[in-house]
């Protein structure tokens, strides 16, 4: 094995050209989302407060790596959160990195997961607002994701039909950790929306309905956390599938936002095995269910696989199709991946290009 | 290799770092409880800025529930996906036999001996009372 020193300039002979499906922009303080929130709303902010299904609203359901979970060079000398500058985000990463779209997945507040419904809807309105007047506006690059408060379903696909004409929203953002999972015929009329204004439907890790990160439990370690996101997704996904969603919405898209991919080839391999044997159990089920995967859903790639050598990487993406491989990074948060450095291979400019890029032009129709 | 003067010791306290540009190369300077160590800038993990990452010590366990913490201040973290990296060697803790950071060949000399020596020329004005960092690059 070679010593790997990397000392000068990346060897980027390249023209960097990305599209970044995962930003992480922040707020410097909540005020800034007072301007589109009601009066009724903005008081009840200052009298309750926001309610979340764990303690401390504010804080994350897990003590990240970092503070903020972010990088620690994220910080804006002007002061603020990580990713509240669009200065330094420019300067950072939209410029260095040749981002040409950059999509907005605001995390913080978690409208959706609010315990009082008619707040969380209110929220979904003023956040999704906040993104356009705040990012879009004012950096062509970027692109907003429609929150919606996905646990009053109504509500939801009224924000998504008020969002669904507007260009600068490209795709309905939902976190995995919901009251039930995603599957369940509650949130079926969401799906049916975003099929109706050709929106898909990405699913970010995050969440706090509560229940404990992993399946066996609270987890002690940040580490077990950090893992517990490919259980999510597994069981996200195989909710979505055997519940019917695809065969019901064969037009939606979903992509599978920040979960890893290793586990991806595993999962569809076991649940068709499965299905062979006891599809009788659900037999709205047409077709293997690596087949919905393969044709309804995407992956990020970031946090990418670093295994030991490029040829399994390799054999990762022909495993899960290269066309369904969007490129993201996950700025400013410290598991960010860098466009250059990220795969750990070597690809041809080709594959490169469709990975950075056209995958995701396609997919968003932004070509 | 060339020698460049690239700070006086008490620019630099100790706990405390400095990046210097040399030959277009950026290099941090490390004072570790007042010995210095010098390594490249850029992690060849993802690019990042090293220096500008944590500087922490080394944390072990020789049984769950049990730790040791040494080396105090003589690792530094990547300010992205944390790797570690030792100031001594410029090692990773993570990949320890297939990635490191460039470290470089540092002296403290004094001044009295630049001012003779070939140093003579360099633009940093030297003074003979004072004691420099020399890096070899
Ligand atoms: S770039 Fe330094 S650890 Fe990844």
């Amino acid at each position: 094995m070679s010593t790997i020193e990397m000392e000068r300039s990346p060897p980027a002979k390249y023209r960097l050209r990305v599209i970044d499906c995962d930003i992480h922009p922040a707020m410097t303080s909540w005020t800034e989302v007072h301007p589109y929130l009601e009066k009724r709303w903005i008081e009840h902010l200052s009298v309750y407060g926001s309610h979340l299904r764990h303690a401390f609203s504010e804080a994350l359901s897990h003590p990240r790596m970092s503070p903020d979970a972010a990088r620690i060079d994220a910080y804006p000398d002007e002061g603020g959160p990580p990713g509240s500058s669009l200065e330094l985000m420019r300067k950072q990463h939209l410029d260095p990195n040749g981002v040409q779209v950059g999509m907005l997945i605001p995390l913080r507040w978690n409208p959706g997961s609010q315990r009082n419904l008619d707040f969380g809807a209110a929220l979904t309105r003023a956040m999704n607002t906040w993104q356009v007047e705040r990012w879009v506006k004012q950096e062509a690059r970027l692109r907003a994701s429609v929150l919606v408060a996905q646990e009053d379903t109504e509500a939801a696909v009224a924000e998504i039909d008020a969002r669904g004409g507007d260009p600068n929203f490209t795709q309905i953002l939902i976190l995995p950790r919901t009251d039930e999972p995603l599957g369940r015929r509650r949130y079926w009329p969401i799906y049916e929306a975003a099929v109706r204004n050709n929106l898909p439907i990405t699913i970010h890790v995050g969440g706090t309905n509560g229940h404990p990160s992993t399946g066996g439990g609270w987890p002690s370690y940040y580490m077990e956390e950090h893992h517990a996101v490919a259980q999510t997704m597994q069981a996200v996904l195989t909710s979505l599938v055997f519940e019917g969603v695809f065969e019901r919405f064969p037009k939606l898209r979903v992509v599978i936002m920040e979960g890893g991919l290793g586990w991806i080839p595993s999962l569809s391999a076991r649940m068709d095995k499965h299905w062979s044997r006891l599809r009788s159990e659900v037999p709205h089920l047409k077709r293997p269910p690596s087949e919905y995967v393969r044709e309804n859903v995407w992956f990020s790639t970031q946090p990418m696989e670093e295994p030991g050598s490029a040829a399994e990487l390799i054999d990762l993406f022909d495993r899960i199709g290269w066309d369904r491989l969007l490129f993201s990074t996950d700025y400013p948060h410290w598991d960010f991946d860098d466009p250059r450095y990220a795969f750990k291979a070597n690809l041809s400019e080709a594959q490169r290009d469709q990975l950075l890029y056209a995958n995701s032009s396609k997919f968003y129709g932004l070509g | 290799m060339a020698r460049h003067i690239v700070a006086t010791v008490d620019e630099i306290a100790p706990g405390q770092r400095r990046v210097v540009s040399v030959n277009g190369r950026e290099i941090g300077i490390f004072n570790v409880d007042g010995e210095y160590f010098a390594v490249g800038n850029r992690c060849p993990h993802e690019g990042a800025s090293l220096c500008k990452g944590r500087v922490v010590g080394l944390v072990e366990a020789s049984e769950p529930g049990a730790y040791q913490y040494s080396r105090r201040g003589e690792l530094i973290r990547c300010p992205w996906h944390g790797w570690e990296f030792d100031l001594r060697t410029g090692k990773s803790w993570c990949e320890p036999d297939r990635t490191k950071v460039r470290s470089y060949e540092l002296k403290v000399e004094p001044g009295g001996a630049l001012v003779e020596g070939e140093l003579r020329a360099e633009t940093f004005p030297v003074s003979i009372e004072k004691q420099y960092i020399v890096v070899e690059v």
